[in-house]
């Protein structure tokens, strides 16, 4: 049995495990900022947008960029103007939003959206996501030493000249992106999960931040690729997204066995 | 004004720093000579830290703050503001610094040896360090770059006493050996009596400076806390004793 029959599958599941990697490195920079939680929430922002974008006719992509980007923005906004954690304003503006999209989503598409469903693409779309994934890896690498250190003590992050909000502000539009590039193949509940569940099990097996990343970005892309597979194989019917998340869980499941030394 | 030396190092006129409707620093004007140690003493939220963070420009402020051209400066935070339970290594954290300034790698080993840091200690995570080891990784920190002024705020908060005494006799060391400039934020008077060159108070009534001995006298301390706190001096004595 061919697990891929055409270009546009080999083209969804490189992308898949191409978002694996920079969900690996941004959720691994997620936890260290205490803010997975919060990762988990602002996925579902793009919801209101792809159930507009259904509604209205036009690409659900653009609808949850839409407004994935612009909650980004708010979040960033109100963090520095009310000096509240990332964590509550993100809980006090979008909780919402899973409501406001499930119920602007029509019925028939709610579960796709909600779920995600590997998807072949198009030449087009398949550059646009490898472009997208090698933007955030990009802006990870650049800027992980200002991360680590603004993460460390934020006073010596800015005596040491790091611009602190505008680094809030990239590492947010990152996530989004991650999280827009995950959309499709996750669905909005749970594309924020491969962010927070291989950080964990990264985290819970490495005590240095170079080991801690590799194992992250290894755990999420051994989850994607394990669930494409049980998905083609087992489990045709299913939802990719929620397979990815049970496989990555059971990693996690796994990593408790390892004691640390 | 209060007290200029020659060609100041530092200069600060009228400054002003406040969060909302509360003042926290009020029209705070002085100066501060090359390779002086200035202690800046004073009760809880007199505004101490928030002075250095001024004088770093982290905090929006009213006033003139002038430091002298070529000044390099190096910050040692309070050790409670730095998240240890990161998956860090002491080495990690210097490279992040030395990175990001873009500093030859060369100068890691330099501000390590300058502190006389155990080399092993590089390898070591900072969330196992001792407070001792820890202050002393935050001043090899502050040292990467080669600074000409340190700004040290508490290094010997709950430490032992043993450790206290290392930290303020290496900050010393830096001072006299490097030709260092050192601005610390300290609680313990015995230390500012026993190590500053210059001591600027700040509290509830008009701010004070001076050398330690003129300014560390019951009624001084009396009207910068509000009680005298529990510390004296022999006049005759170069030292200082707790009660």
């Amino acid at each position: 049995m061919l697990i891929v029959t055409s270009a546009g599958e080999v083209y969804g599941i490189i992308l898949a495990l191409l978002f694996a990697v920079a969900a690996g490195l941004v959720g691994s920079f997620a936890l260290m900022k205490r803010m997975l939680l919060a990762s988990d929430v602002i996925s579902h922002v793009a919801l209101p947008g792809i159930g507009l974008a259904l509604l209205f006719g036009f690409n659900p992509l653009l609808g949850g960029a839409a407004t994935l980007f612009l909650g980004t923005f708010l979040i960033w906004q109100l963090q520095k103007k009310t000096g509240l954690a990332t964590e509550a304003m993100i809980g006090v503006v979008f909780a919402g939003s899973l409501a406001i999209g499930a119920a602007l989503t029509p019925e028939e598409d709610l579960v796709e959206a909600l779920f995600g469903r590997f998807q072949t693409l198009s030449l087009f779309a398949f550059l646009l996501g490898v472009a997208a994934v090698a933007l955030i890896i990009f802006v990870i690498l650049r800027y992980k030493q200002q991360l680590l250190l603004g993460l460390f003590s934020a006073e010596l992050a800015a005596a040491t000249s790091v611009r602190l909000n505008r680094l809030d502000l990239f590492f947010l539009l990152t996530f989004s992106l991650t999280v827009l590039v995950g959309l499709r193949f996750m669905g909005a509940l749970l594309a924020g999960a491969l962010v927070i569940i291989p950080a964990t099990t990264g985290r819970r097996l490495t005590s240095d931040v170079t080991h801690f990343l590799m194992v992250s970005c290894g755990a999420s892309v051994l989850a994607t690729g394990l669930g494409f597979l049980v998905n083609r194989t087992l489990l045709p019917h299913a939802s990719l997204g929620p397979i990815v998340v049970i496989i990555s869980a059971v990693l996690f499941a796994l990593s408790l066995l390892y004691r640390a030394s | 004004m209060l007290s200029a030396p020659q060609s100041p190092l530092l200069s600060v006129h009228n400054l002003s720093v406040g969060f909302g409707n509360r003042s926290v620093i009020r029209d705070l004007s002085f100066e501060v000579a090359a390779r002086e140690n200035l202690a800046i003493i004073g009760p809880n939220g007199a505004g101490k830290t928030v002075l250095l963070r001024a004088l770093l420009n982290l905090v929006p402020y009213q006033g003139a703050i002038r430091w002298a051209q070529g000044v390099r400066l190096g910050y040692v935070p309070q050790s409670i503001a730095a998240d240890r339970r990161l998956p860090l290594h002491v080495r990690d954290l210097l490279k992040a610094k030395a990175d990001i300034l873009k500093l030859p790698a060369s100068s890691i080993g330099e501000a390590v040896r300058i502190v006389n840091l155990a080399p092993e200690l590089l390898d070591t995570r900072v969330g196992v360090l001792s407070g001792g080891q820890f202050q002393k990784v935050l001043i090899t920190f502050a040292l990467l770059g080669n600074p000409n002024v340190l700004l040290v705020d508490e290094p010997t908060a709950s430490l032992d006493e043993l450790a206290q005494e290392h930290i303020y006799e290496l900050l010393e060391r830096l001072r006299l050996e490097r030709g260092l400039t050192v601005l610390l934020v300290s609680h313990d008077l015995s230390v500012v009596y026993q190590f500053a060159t210059k001591v600027l108070c700040l509290g509830s009534g008009t701010p004070c400076y001076g050398p330690p001995r003129d300014i560390l006298t019951p009624q001084t301390l009396a009207a910068v806390y509000s009680a005298v706190p529990k510390f004296y001096h022999h006049v005759h004595d170069s030292g200082a004793h707790r009660d």
